[in-house]
C-alpha cells in the first residue's frame, strides 16, 4: 500500500490506529514534492517545520491523548494565507521577503488541531488569475498533463492534492480560485458561504468576496477541513459561526435540484452532456430535477470585474515599500519611492486589475460603474436566493471546459471568461463545491453545487451524491 | 465692504483605552511605534475589530451637541497615499455618519450666538512623520487612535467668533468625558473653510487652512486669509480653490494645493467592517451615561448656591475647574467663599504659562485646607496666596506648609496694639491726616503694622485698630 493514495479520512484513521505514523506520511508527503517538484506547485516547503510538527502529533498518539481527525495530517497551504515565521508571498516580487509575524486564523487553527503544513502554495500574484501564469515564481503545472495549466489562483494546492504531494490543501477563493482549479485537476473543491471562514490573515484580494476553504481529492475530506477551520473570529468581524454536520449522508432522495437554463447555454456539446449526465447521476438517486432561471447570470462577469478590481485597487495600495516587502533601491522622494516599487515588484495582471479598480472608483466615473456594479450586485443575489428558495440546491458547471494548455490565450479578457460559472456565487456570498465529472480527452470536467448561504454541510452532501455517481 | 464666511472641521481624539480597531494602547507619547501591531501598522491580511467605546463616545458627543444620532450608519475607506497612513486608505465615514445637524450655542459680545452643525463621523488618525537631518520616518503609535470630525455650517464671521466657537465646543466636549481635548497634543484640531464676499453678494470662493492646532494659530491665519482673499479681490485678481497650511511661527499662510491638484478619495464602502446599527434601547443607555453637562451645572450653581451667573459660568468654563470647586464645597466650604477663591487666585495660576488650556495643579483638598486657613484668620489674604502658590504642584499638608513659610498670623490684640502704638508714635503727622480724613493713609498703617509685626499681623485687627483710634481721637 501506498501511502499517498490514501485519502485524507483514511490516512487520518490509520494514524489514530497507530498503522502509519505522521512522520511517514510526513515524509512521503516531501519525498512526492521533491521528485514531482518540476510542478512548481510550491513556492516555499517547509521540511524541517513539518518534520518537528509530525514528531510531535506523533508523540500525542503515543502518548493516547485525545485524538483530531487532523492530528499529524500533511496538509499544505496557499501562499496568500499568512503563516507565522514562514514566507507568504502572495507569488508577488513585492512580498518575497516578507516573512509574515502571525498566522491567518485559519493556519492557527490547522496547527492546533494538530495538522502539519507542508508548504506554500503557487497562486496566480495576489489571487488574481485563472490560469496560475500570472506567478512571479513562474506558472504551477496541470498534476494530470504537464502541459496544461493548473487553474487559477489557487493551482497550486489543486494541483499538489491531485500530484498526491499532500491530502488536502487550503485555498482561497474571490471569483472561482478554489473551485475552477480543483475542477482542471479533478479534485473536491469547496468555497464555504462567505463569513464562515475567519479571512484574518487572508492576503485580501476583494474582501466582501474572499473566503477561504478546502481543495481535497474526497467531499468527506473537504468536510475534515472545513470542521477544523470554519467558525466566528474576534479577529474578523464579517465572520459567523456556520454550523456543519458530523457525518455527511450523500442522501438526495426527494431533494430538488435546480438547474438554471443560463447555466448551459454557452456549454460545448461534450460539457453539456457531461453536466446533463450528472444531473441524471442525482436523479437516479432519488433526487428531482428542476429547470430554473437566473437572468442576471451573464451580467454577473462584468459586476465581478468591477467590484473586485474597485475594493483591490485599495487592498493593495498598502504595497508602498514604506514598511515590509520590497522597497526600490533608490529614488528621489516619496512619490518617486512609490512609483518606482510598484513599478518593478508589482506583476501586470495585478497592476492591470488595480488600473480597473482606481478607474470605476473616481470621480466622474463611479455612478456609471461602482455604483452600477453594486446595484447589479443586489439584483444577482437575490436572484439565486430566489432560484434557491425553491431548491435543495443548484447544479451549475464549474468551468466552462477543461484545463488549457500553458500559454495558449494571450488575451486576459478571455481569460476572464473562464470565471463565469464561479464568480456569480461569490458576488451572492453562497457555498459551493466542484466535484470531478466526465471527461474529454482524458481531463477532468468538474460539476458545481451550490447552495443557499449557511447550509454548506447541505452542499457538501450533494457533492458527496455527485462523487459517489461518479464511481 | 467684504465679509468672510467661515465654516469649521474639528478633528477630536477620544480618550478611549485602546484604538479604534485594534487592542493597542491609545496613549500620547511613547517611544516611535511602540503602540502599534500588524493591524494598525497595516500589515498584509489584518482586518479591523470595532472599538465599541470609540463608539459609543462619538454618540455622547453627538448628544451632548443636539445631533440626531443615525440608527443605521456605515464605514468607508477614502483613500490615499501618504507614509503616515499604513494602509493607504483611513476608515471614515461618508455618507452615512454617526450623527447628523446639532448646534452649540455661546455667548458673544452679550448675545447668544448659534453655530449649526453639518454632521460628526468616527475616523481613524494617521500616525506621524518625523523628519529629522534630511531623513523622514514614521511612527504609527497615534495610528488607528479614533478621531471624531466635528463639521459646522457656515455661520460664522470673524475669527473673534470662531474661537468663541471652539472655546465652547472644547468645553462641551470635555463635560461629556470623551476627550482630553488638549490642543497642544493634538488631540483637538481644526480645519478652516473660509471665503469672503460682499454682504448680500452670493458666498465667494473658498479655501481649507488645515490643521491649525491653538486658538492663536487659528485666530491669526483667519485675519491672514481674511486679507488675503480681500486684496487679491480688490486689486482686480480672484480666489482660487485650494488647500492651504499656516505657518504660526512666520504668521503666514501659504498654498498646499490648488484644486485640480486635489485629492480624488474613491470613497467606496468599508467591506471588513459591518455597519453600526443603534436600537433605541443602546441610545437611551448611552444617553444614561452622559455625565452633567455645562448648562446644568451653571443652573445648580445658581439655584442651589445662589452664585451670581457670571461666577457660574466662569466657574463652569472648564471642567476640571468645575470640578475642583464641587469637590471644593463638598469638603465643607462655602460656596460663594470658594467660588470667589477659585475664580481670583486659583484661575490666575492654571492660566499663568500662557496656554490655552487649564492646568490645574491642585487637589480639593489642599485646596480646601487654605480656604480653612483663610476663613479661620489663621492667614491673610496674603498669605494665602503665597500658600497657593507653594502648594501648587506639591500636594504637601496646607497648615505644615504655612507654619513652614511662616504665614501663621497673630491674632493676639495686646500684641499687636503694641506694635500699632509705637507705628502711630513714630507717624504723628500722618496720625493727624488720617484723624482729620485722610482715608488714604489706611493702606499706609496697616502696611507699617505689618512690616512692624513681620507680615504676621491680622490685617481686620489692624483695621480694627485704626478704626478705634480715629474714633476716639477725632
Amino acid at each position: 500500500m501506498d501511502i499517498l493514495d490514501l485519502s485524507l479520512c483514511e490516512l487520518s484513521a490509520a494514524i489514530k490506529a497507530k498503522k502509519i505514523s505522521s512522520l511517514e506520511a510526513t515524509e512521503a508527503c516531501l519525498k512526492r514534492i521533491e521528485k514531482t517538484k518540476g510542478l512548481n506547485n510550491f513556492i516555499t516547503v517547509c521540511e524541517e517545520e513539518a518534520i518537528k510538527l509530525s514528531k510531535r502529533a506523533d508523540a500525542v498518539i503515543s502518548s493516547g491523548g485525545e485524538i483530531n481527525p487532523l492530528l499529524g495530517v500533511p496538509i499544505a497551504v496557499k501562499d496568500n494565507i499568512l503563516t507565522k515565521n514562514i514566507r507568504s508571498t502572495c507569488a508577488s516580487k513585492m512580498l518575497e521577503n516578507f516573512i509574515p509575524p502571525y498566522d491567518a486564523t485559519a493556519v492557527a487553527k490547522l496547527i492546533s488541531a494538530g495538522a502539519v503544513l507542508l508548504g506554500k502554495t503557487n497562486m496566480d500574484e495576489f489571487a488574481m488569475g485563472s490560469t496560475n501564469e500570472f506567478s512571479a515564481f513562474g506558472a504551477a503545472h496541470n498534476a494530470l498533463d504537464f502541459t496544461r495549466v493548473p487553474g487559477g489562483s489557487s493551482g497550486g494546492s489543486a494541483s499538489a492534492v491531485a500530484a498526491k504531494q499532500t491530502f488536502g490543501a487550503l485555498g482561497s477563493d474571490t471569483g472561482g480560485s478554489i473551485r475552477q482549479p480543483a475542477a482542471y485537476n479533478g479534485v473536491v473543491g469547496f468555497k464555504p458561504t462567505y463569513s464562515a471562514v475567519s479571512r484574518y490573515g487572508l492576503v485580501a484580494f476583494a474582501s466582501s468576496l474572499d473566503q477561504i476553504g478546502p481543495i481535497t481529492r474526497s467531499v468527506d475530506d473537504a468536510l475534515v477541513l472545513c470542521k477544523a477551520i470554519f467558525g466566528k473570529d474576534v479577529r474578523d468581524g464579517t465572520s459567523a459561526d456556520v454550523s456543519l454536520p458530523d457525518e455527511l449522508s450523500g442522501d438526495v432522495k426527494g431533494k430538488v435540484i435546480g438547474i438554471a437554463d443560463e447555466f448551459t447555454e454557452g456549454l460545448g456539446e461534450k460539457e453539456r452532456e457531461a453536466f446533463f449526465d450528472a444531473a441524471d447521476a442525482l436523479k437516479k438517486q432519488g433526487a428531482k430535477i428542476k429547470r430554473v432561471s437566473i437572468k442576471s447570470f451573464e451580467a454577473a462577469l462584468a459586476v465581478y470585474y468591477v467590484l473586485s478590481s474597485a475594493e483591490a485597487s485599495s487592498n493593495l495600495a498598502r504595497f508602498d515599500g514604506v514598511k515590509y516587502g520590497r522597497r526600490a533601491e533608490s529614488y528621489t522622494d516619496i512619490s518617486d519611492l512609490y512609483e518606482k516599487t510598484r513599478t518593478e515588484f508589482l506583476g501586470d495582471e495585478v497592476k492591470r486589475r488595480i488600473m480597473i479598480g482606481n478607474y470605476v472608483l473616481s470621480s466622474g466615473y463611479y455612478d456609471a460603474y461602482y455604483v452600477k456594479a453594486l446595484a447589479a450586485r443586489t439584483v444577482i443575489k437575490r436572484e439565486y436566493d430566489e432560484a434557491l428558495s425553491s431548491c435543495d440546491a443548484l447544479l451549475c458547471p464549474t468551468a466552462p471546459s477543461v484545463a488549457p494548455k500553458i500559454g495558449s490565450e494571450p488575451d486576459p479578457a478571455k481569460v476572464y471568461l473562464s470565471d463565469v460559472y464561479t464568480v456569480p456565487v461569490n458576488i451572492a456570498g453562497l457555498p459551493a463545491a466542484t466535484v470531478p465529472f466526465g471527461h474529454i480527452d482524458g481531463m477532468p470536467l468538474g460539476v458545481q453545487v451550490i447552495g443557499k448561504a449557511y447550509s454548506d454541510g447541505d452542499v457538501l452532501s450533494v457533492a458527496k451524491a455527485v462523487e459517489r455517481a461518479r464511481g | 465692504m467684504y465679509i468672510p464666511t467661515i465654516g469649521c472641521e474639528v478633528h477630536c481624539e477620544l480618550k478611549t483605552k485602546t484604538k479604534l480597531f485594534c487592542s493597542c494602547k491609545n496613549e500620547f507619547g511613547g517611544e516611535p511605534n511602540t503602540h502599534c501591531c500588524p493591524v494598525c501598522s497595516g500589515f498584509p491580511g489584518v482586518l479591523p475589530t470595532l472599538n465599541e467605546t470609540a463608539v459609543e463616545y462619538a454618540v455622547k458627543a453627538g448628544l451632548a451637541l443636539h445631533c440626531t444620532i443615525n440608527k443605521f450608519s456605515k464605514w468607508d475607506r477614502k483613500n490615499y497615499f501618504y507614509p503616515d497612513l499604513p494602509k493607504a486608505w483611513q476608515t471614515s465615514q461618508y455618507d452615512l455618519p454617526l450623527c447628523v445637524g446639532g448646534y452649540v450655542d455661546f455667548m458673544l459680545d452679550g448675545k447668544v450666538k448659534r453655530v449649526r452643525l453639518n454632521r460628526i463621523h468616527l475616523e481613524e488618525d494617521a500616525g506621524k512623520l518625523v523628519h529629522d537631518g534630511g531623513v523622514s520616518r514614521v511612527d504609527y503609535n497615534r495610528c488607528g487612535v479614533p478621531l471624531i470630525e466635528i463639521v459646522t455650517e457656515p455661520d460664522m464671521h470673524s475669527a473673534e467668533e470662531v474661537v468663541a466657537f471652539l472655546t465652547e465646543l472644547k468645553s462641551i466636549l470635555k463635560y461629556t468625558g470623551i476627550s482630553d481635548v488638549k490642543m497642544q497634543e493634538g488631540s483637538l484640531r481644526c480645519d478652516v473653510n473660509l471665503s469672503v464676499a460682499e454682504e448680500g453678494a452670493p458666498l465667494g470662493t473658498r479655501t481649507e487652512t488645515k490643521n491649525l492646532n491653538s486658538f492663536r494659530a487659528v485666530s491669526r491665519s483667519i485675519k491672514f486669509e481674511t486679507r488675503r482673499q480681500i486684496d487679491e479681490l480688490t486689486s482686480g485678481g480672484t480666489v482660487k480653490q485650494e488647500t492651504r497650511r499656516f505657518d504660526d511661527n512666520k504668521g503666514v499662510g501659504y498654498a498646499m494645493r490648488g484644486k485640480e491638484d486635489a485629492h480624488d478619495y474613491r470613497y467606496f464602502p468599508e467591506p471588513d467592517l459591518l455597519p453600526v446599527v443603534f436600537s433605541d434601547e443602546r441610545l437611551d443607555e448611552i444617553a444614561s451615561k452622559i455625565p452633567e453637562l455645562k448648562s446644568a451645572r451653571i443652573s445648580r450653581y445658581m439655584n442651589d448656591y445662589s452664585l451670581p451667573e457670571y461666577d457660574a459660568s466662569v466657574l463652569t468654563a472648564d471642567k476640571e475647574v468645575s470640578d475642583l470647586f464641587d469637590e471644593t464645597v463638598s469638603l465643607g466650604i462655602d460656596p460663594k467663599k470658594a467660588s470667589n477663591f477659585i475664580m481670583s487666585e486659583v484661575l490666575r495660576l492654571a492660566k499663568s504659562d500662557g496656554s490655552e488650556d487649564v492646568e490645574l495643579k491642585i487637589v480639593s483638598k489642599t485646596l480646601a485646607g487654605i480656604i480653612k486657613l483663610l476663613l479661620s484668620d489663621e492667614i491673610n489674604n496674603l498669605g494665602a496666596k503665597t500658600l497657593l502658590s507653594a502648594l501648587w504642584g506639591n500636594a504637601s499638608d496646607p497648615r505644615k506648609k504655612a507654619e513652614e513659610l511662616g504665614l501663621i498670623q497673630s491674632n493676639d490684640e495686646g500684641e499687636i496694639k503694641a506694635i500699632f502704638d509705637s507705628v502711630i508714635e513714630a507717624n504723628k503727622k500722618q496720625a493727624e491726616d488720617f484723624i482729620s480724613g485722610n482715608d488714604k493713609l489706611r493702606g499706609y498703617f496697616v502696611g507699617q503694622v505689618m512690616r512692624a509685626a513681620g507680615g504676621k499681623a491680622n490685617p481686620k485687627i489692624i483695621n480694627a485698630l485704626l478704626d478705634k483710634f480715629k474714633a476716639e481721637k477725632s
